[in-house]
């Protein structure tokens, strides 16, 4: 039995959970198809780092014998998830797409994992990124780039690059990523798929390899909203494991989806707007703003006044914490080790040859910034300036109940087009950085694309905790666009 | 310019990390680009803004707060493990060259 037991589309959670049920396929000939997809494509898309067919057939196993006993299916049984490899799983290669952590195999097993494997979910492997989750193109793999699915001399975005791909290809139902200034989000509008940042401390850290622990975020991709829904539902919540998860309470997405959606005030910023942005982008997210308000929202105009300075404020935080987060790669305890006369010379060597150039950028740049004399004008100043943008949402969220902006200023762009000029590349993370530094919530979801058939995406913002309000908007938006799509 | 080749060597050197010649110029280049623009946020005045490093109140037992678990010893049965993933054990410790002259 093939995916052509899906009606010729995709799978989706819902589809895998009444195939299941109906005994049309079991969970191992499921997996089997996924396994026999990445073969046949992984080669030319380099999406995948590493397999694990083992844990992944032995837990189809214990969903199939659910589905013989006649017990109750859990959530996502049976669907298959891609993991970005920036997070720990017990016993599988985990590089963060860095030589420095080559051979490395964790043994433990991250939060965000063993939530959606309690939840039935299938986990086929460990999806390629820039390394350590800097980047906007996952041109600074060590591992070679990914390309994207839709165009394959264009890069995927970044820094989840492998898990983007992964999805919008069909060699996973689903995704982990991680956001730290975008990385989830950006991705997903290259490729054309849904990919959502949740509130900061909504899920679970633990075992997500940091890179700029303020700000880093765990965060899903999928084909539709609603199983963006279910897998959030099932990673998130307080773990002891991460003192900075919320003991929120739980975001019940996915009950909330089905509520009639009857319109709300969205928040257009005039900043996310400039004259002279790309025409196709400003097209498509109008677009989109009028299908919303179609819809029954009423378009508010608000401000972000200090959007202009999120980009500066943000590379200097993250790269302050992760000159931090990142000393601990030193050749001691884990990865590889370039041999020294002395430590000194031992821990020069492993992190100069281990790390690749951006990483290294950004260490040399946040140990500038946080070093003495530079970190009352760079750090502290940049700390406050994301008080000034955290209270822009604040003041905007007061009159609106959702923010509607692009995801990305540009579509997807060619590889090796930006790679040499980092300030550039840098820039392009807009829209993306100032929710980041704020710790709301927000989803790119697909809009429209160019003439060319890039995909573009549109970005909703929510406050903090705010995800069944966002979830339930995309959702509507989503439906809404599918059916003026076949008429 | 914003930042010398001194200073790279200098911060590359707190950071432990060895560059190459090429590197150490195109890092300051770049880092000088990159600094010129984040000087941008000196057009703002935050004489009277408080700095904001989490985005979450931390202890609090409010319903989006990260309250604190207690202090209790868990066991953390792993090392084994743990020194298996190191270039170079000697159970129980971590092998390092030698850093302490006789």
């Amino acid at each position: 039995m093939t995916a052509a037991s899906n009606g010729g589309g995709e799978w989706t959670v819902a589809s895998v959970a009444a195939a299941l049920a109906a005994r049309e396929i079991s969970a191992r000939e499921l997996t089997r198809e996924y396994y026999e997809r990445i073969a046949r494509r992984n080669a030319e898309l380099n999406a995948y780092l590493a397999l694990c067919p083992e844990r992944a057939y032995a837990q189809a196993d214990r969903v199939d014998a659910l589905v013989a006993a006649g017990s109750a299916l859990p959530p996502l049984a049976g669907v298959p998830i891609a993991i970005k490899d920036v997070f720990t799983m017990r016993g599988v290669p985990t590089t963060c797409g860095s030589r420095i952590l080559e051979g490395y195999r964790p043994p433990y097993d991250a939060t965000a994992v063993e939530r959606l494997e309690a939840a039935g979910a299938i986990l086929l492997g460990k999806t390629n990124c820039d390394e350590f989750a800097m980047g906007s193109s996952n041109e600074n793999s060590a591992y070679g780039p990914v390309r994207n699915p839709v165009a394959l001399d264009r890069v995927p975005g970044g820094s989840s690059g492998g898990s983007a791909a992964a999805v919008a290809a069909g060699l996973a139902v689903a995704a982990l990523g991680t956001d730290t200034g975008g990385s989830v989000r950006q991705p997903g509008s290259f490729c054309g798929i849904p990919a959502m940042l949740p509130s900061y401390g909504r899920v679970s850290r633990y075992g997500l390899i940091a890179f700029a622990s303020s700000l880093d975020r765990a965060a899903p991709f999928a084909r539709n909203v609603r199983d963006i829904a279910a897998v959030l539902d099932a990673m998130a919540g307080r773990d002891a494991l991460d003192s900075t998860s919320a003991a929120a309470a739980p975001p019940q997405s996915l009950a909330a989806l089905d509520q009639p959606f009857r319109g709300v005030r969205i928040g257009v910023p005039l900043e996310c707007f400039p004259a002279g942005m790309n025409a196709a982008v400003r097209e498509k997210v109008e677009a989109g703003i009028a299908q919303l308000e179609q819809l029954g929202c009423t378009r508010v105009p608000v401000r972000l006044p200090h959007s202009e300075h999120a980009i500066a404020a943000y590379y200097i935080i993250a790269t302050a914490e992760a000159s931090s987060n990142l000393a601990r790669y030193d050749g001691v305890r884990y990865g590889m080790r370039v041999p020294g006369a002395t430590l000194m010379e031992m821990y020069q060597k492993t992190r100069g040859r281990g790390f690749g150039n951006e990483v290294k950028r950004r260490i040399v740049l946040g140990t500038y910034v946080l070093s003495s004399g530079y970190y009352d004008a760079y750090y502290l100043k940049a700390q406050k300036v994301r008080t000034l943008i955290a209270r822009d949402f604040a003041n905007a969220f007061a009159e609106v109940d959702l923010i509607v902006t692009p995801t990305s200023p540009v579509p997807a762009f060619k590889l090796g087009e930006r790679s040499d000029d980092p300030l550039s590349m840098y820039l392009a993370d807009i829209y993306t950085v100032t929710g980041s530094l704020a710790g709301i919530t927000g989803i790119s979801v697909p809009c429209g694309a160019t003439t060319d058939g890039l995909p573009i995406g549109m970005q909703i913002y929510a406050p903090a905790f705010g995800e069944a309000r966002l979830l339930h908007a995309a959702h509507a938006f989503e439906q809404a666009r599918a059916k003026a799509q076949m008429n | 310019m914003k930042i010398s080749r001194e200073d790279v060597l200098k911060v590359a050197a707190l950071a432990h990390v060895e560059l190459a010649d090429a590197e150490v110029e195109m890092f300051r280049s770049q880092l000088d680009s990159i600094l010129s623009y984040v000087a941008k946020l000196d057009e703002l005045d935050t004489s009277a803004v408080e700095p904001m490093a989490q985005t979450l109140d931390s202890g609090s037992a409010s319903s989006e707060g990260t309250p604190l678990r207690d202090d209790v010893v868990v066991p953390c049965a792993i090392r084994e493990e743990a020194l298996a993933a190191a270039p170079d054990p000697a159970p129980p410790y971590f092998r390092v060259p030698k850093v302490i002259e006789r």
